[in-house]
């Protein structure tokens, strides 16, 4: 029997995974729009991820609750031990939320490429400090024997969480360029798949970098790794879907390709709580005082709870995701309607 | 300065100004689920017209609520991690409800209504305006569960240091919850009512789409007074009535009552004092305040002097704050029964100077509720959780006074930036009226 934290940990690790896989792309666009020069793909841009970047931004917030009720002393000491970090995340996540209602309702040139600015920006910014979040979970965090935070600011800017950051900012990138190719005709389309095929280029080397790095930042990771079929699952899947990706964009498959890259990204951050678990939060100090999916839960009753509640929201939640992503499927078209 | 003042600061400041938006937002979507009914119905021009226009309204007051709310979720990590800790078995799980049931619905169908006008049938739009109307209460719902709790706790034990969760349905209904959500739901109805009426009397004023114009303001002006009526009474006194029972300290203090009474009465206007506590220049109904509470004009009610000194709240702030929002309650009521009257006469056309004071009213509600809120929770100190844990013991503390300082400047500036900037678009908005359809 699994028991209730290890089905935590996992739920947690999917609300993560829906987050990368779903703001991801829209954040990927959101970098690409900085490169957009034309006024009309910029608009195309935006009434592309225009209908579903909040209900993907939800997934961070959902995960963020579900944190706090499953692992109370996580969300605490990391999020306070993130202060800084966090507080420039929230300006920029608040930054990139406004932009779309701000930017289309007042024509004025200048104005407009004010908030071009601040949404791709935004964004890219965004991708760096999750991703460096990231990083710097994986490596170990200088956490004491009473599970307080001993670091500082500047020390989340490490050269390990920094290759993790470029490695995830890289694969968002790729994955709303691949995005964008199922959303744009002609020439826009034409320099997406250049932009996809680009970062996938530099994703493969930044990934095969960081995993290097991680033999010297964070061997524990590698610990009884290999004996785990859970890993071999993913890892297979992970070589696989980094092969189709220049074979599909170069077959027109678009869709498939951003199936594939979707699991990617599954892959990517499967493998990491692979390896982490059952530590949620590893010390850098000593692993001993690591925060785990045991001793930094809430009680059986509260899990078993949120366990009924997620089961029965979810997938309502799936369903009618599913349901708006069709209605808004294929090119864009700007109409009176658009933004 | 300290970190607990600090603290305290910020989290006024980000809640204060993350609740401008989401009544407006509440109150709005369902009344815009009446005028995309309208309009889907009778096929009538001018409502459809009014839903393009409002809607528009809806998606840029939403995307302010989103913009605040993100903050709000994620600060009670960073802010009050000890609270965190001290609380997480209960309270993470309605605010991961609040996503997993409300945050998806709302915002998944508010970009179908938003960008999906024609590309879906009349019925799948309205039903789109319907879920983020339902969506955004069923978020005010779980959220005042939240905060609910943390006012009359409930359904616990205390166990390894922190409260621990023993009856969750006994947690989500403690005893303020459902008078809490439905004062709050109410007062959300009334700042979307006047939001809706105010821009209508505008638009009538400046003679820009009068014809549907007329009728989003008759629509939001018995909207309006309706709610307003059951705002008061019931909804109002019940939750006043619920306070006295559950939170002794605060009712003394919200109402003024300095000495143990019985037949205690209703001080309508006065000034308070803190040392000693006194109320100066006051205007009292003798016998009042113990017949709202208690059903009986000589029933006792107790004083701030029988509370300990360190776990009385703030008695001015208090006193000031649940004053002013009964007295605005009373103004909702008083104007919009006017207005009614004249609508009946059939006068109320004629009446500018009436449609002017219903342009201005617009922020009221909201700040009413506003004022609600910090009665409710200045009252509640000492304590973060009621009786259980006080607020200075519950910051973070990895968290420097200075990195909070750091972060309040911070997000002052963004607020104040992005408030002055959603105020033009609106006004922009409004001043270009509603597009007219061409069929
Ligand atoms: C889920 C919990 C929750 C909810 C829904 C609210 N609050 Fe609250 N409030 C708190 C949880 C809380 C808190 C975390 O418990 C604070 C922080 C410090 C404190 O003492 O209580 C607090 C403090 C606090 C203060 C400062 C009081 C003081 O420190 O003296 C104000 C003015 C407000 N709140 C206002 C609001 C407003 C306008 C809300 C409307 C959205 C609101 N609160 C909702
Ligand atoms: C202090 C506690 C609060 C927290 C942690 C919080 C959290 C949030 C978050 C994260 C969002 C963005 C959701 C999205 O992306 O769609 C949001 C928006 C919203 N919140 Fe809050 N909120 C708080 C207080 C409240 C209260 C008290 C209410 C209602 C009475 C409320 C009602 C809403 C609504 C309706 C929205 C949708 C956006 C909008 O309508 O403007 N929130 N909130
Ligand atoms: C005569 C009319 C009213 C009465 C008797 C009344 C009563 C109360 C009471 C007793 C509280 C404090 C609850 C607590 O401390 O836990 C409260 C809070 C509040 N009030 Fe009112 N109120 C009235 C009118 C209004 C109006 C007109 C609005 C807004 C349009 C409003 C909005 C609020 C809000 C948002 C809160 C904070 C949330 C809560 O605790 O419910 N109130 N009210």
């Amino acid at each position: 029997m699994i028991d209730l934290n290890t089905i935590w940990f996992i739920l947690i690790s999917v609300l993560i995974i829906g987050y990368a896989i779903l703001d991801g792309f829209d954040l990927g666009v959101g970098i690409l729009h900085l490169f957009t020069k034309e006024e009309s793909e910029k608009r195309i841009n935006i009434n592309a991820i225009g209908p579903v970047w909040d209900g993907n931004e939800v997934w961070l917030l959902t995960a963020g609750g579900a944190l706090f009720a499953a692992f109370p002393l996580v969300y605490a000491t990391v999020f306070s031990a993130f202060y800084l970090a966090l507080m420039l995340l929230l300006t920029a996540l608040i930054l990139r939320a406004v932009s779309f209602e701000f930017r289309g309702k007042i024509m004025s040139v200048s104005y407009k490429k004010l908030w071009d600015y601040l949404f791709g920006f935004g964004s890219l910014f965004i991708s760096l400090l999750l991703t460096i979040a990231f990083g710097n979970i994986l490596k170990g965090i200088p956490l004491n024997e009473n599970k307080l935070y001993e670091g500082t600011f500047l020390s989340l800017l490490n050269p390990y969480a920094i290759a993790v950051g470029l490695t995830g900012t890289v694969l968002f990138i790729m994955h709303g360029a691949i995005y964008m190719t199922m959303k744009t005709n002609g020439l826009h389309q034409q320099r997406m798949i250049k932009w996809a095929t680009a970062s996938w280029m530099a994703f493969v080397i930044l990934y095969f970098i960081s995993t290097l790095l991680t033999f010297f930042y964070a061997n524990f990771l590698f610990e009884n790794l290999t004996k785990n079929m859970l890993f071999w699952i993913f890892f297979i899947l992970l070589l696989a879907s980094i092969l189709y990706i220049p074979v599909g964009l170069k077959n027109q498959k678009y869709f498939l390709t951003f199936i594939s890259s979707s699991l990617l990204i599954t892959s990517v951050i499967a493998l990491s709580a692979i390896s982490l678990f059952p530590k949620l939060v590893p010390s850098s100090i000593n692993l001993d005082y690591s925060l785990t999916a045991y001793n930094s839960s809430s009680s059986q009753y509260t899990l078993k709870t949120m366990l009924i509640i997620a089961s029965i929201g979810m997938p309502v939640v799936i369903a009618y995701t599913i349901f708006i992503y069709k209605v808004f499927k294929g090119k864009v078209i700007i109409s009176k309607d658009s933004y | 300065m300290d970190a607990v003042l600090l603290a305290r600061l910020q989290f006024a400041l980000t809640v204060g100004f993350h609740f401008i938006f989401p009544p407006l937002s509440i109150g709005l979507a369902w009344l815009l689920v009446i005028i995309e009914a309208l309009g889907w119905k009778r096929n009538d021009d001018s409502y459809i017209m009014l839903g393009n226009f409002f809607g528009k309204i809806l998606g840029l007051i939403f995307a302010m609520g989103v913009a605040t709310g993100i903050v709000m979720e994620f600060q009670f990590g960073t802010n009050w991690s000890e609270y965190s800790k001290f609380v997480g078995d209960i309270f993470g799980a309605p605010l991961a409800a609040e996503g997993i049931f409300a945050f998806f619905l709302e915002s998944t169908f508010l970009g179908l209504y938003i960008f999906g006008r024609n590309k879906v049938s009349k019925g799948v739009h309205w039903f789109s305006i319907l879920m983020v109307a339902l969506g955004s209460t069923i978020s005010a719902f779980w959220i005042l569960v939240a905060n609910s709790w943390q006012q009359t706790p409930a359904g616990y034990v205390i166990r390894n240091g922190r409260a621990e969760l023993v009856d969750f349905w006994a947690a989500v209904f403690n005893p303020s919850t459902l008078p809490r959500f439905f004062h709050t739901f109410a007062a959300s109805l009334i700042c979307g009512g006047f939001l809706v009426m105010g821009i209508s009397a505008y638009l009538i004023i400046k003679n820009k789409q009068i014809d549907a114009a007329k009728k989003s303001f008759k629509l939001a002006l018995i909207f309006s007074l309706i709610v307003s009526l059951l705002q008061v009474f019931p909804i109002g006194h019940e939750h006043g009535r619920q306070v006295a029972r559950t939170q002794p300290e605060k009712f003394a203090a919200i109402q003024g009552l300095y000495t143990t009474q019985s037949g205690a009465p209703i001080a309508i206007f006065a000034i308070p004092f803190s040392k000693p506590p006194e109320l100066k220049a006051k205007i009292e109904i003798p016998g009042l305040l113990s017949w709202l509470a208690f059903g009986d004009i000589n029933a006792e009610i107790k004083g701030i002097n029988e509370f300990p000194e360190d776990e009385i709240p703030p008695l001015f702030l208090t006193f000031v704050s649940y004053h002013n929002m009964v007295l605005l309650g009373i103004y909702f009521i008083f104007i919009t029964a006017i207005g009614t009257y004249f609508l009946w006469k059939k006068k109320i056309w004629d009446k500018r100077k009436l449609l002017k004071i219903y342009v201005w009213s617009i922020p009221l509600p909201v700040l009413a509720s506003e004022l609600g809120w910090i009665a409710a929770e200045v009252g509640r100190q000492p304590w973060i959780v009621y009786k259980l844990l006080k607020t200075q013991d519950a910051v973070s503390i990895t968290v420097s006074a200075n990195e909070i300082l750091f972060s309040i400047i911070l997000f002052a500036i963004i607020y104040l930036l992005l408030f002055s900037l959603f105020i033009y678009v609106l006004v922009n908005k409004v001043k270009h009226g509603p597009e007219p359809i061409n069929s």
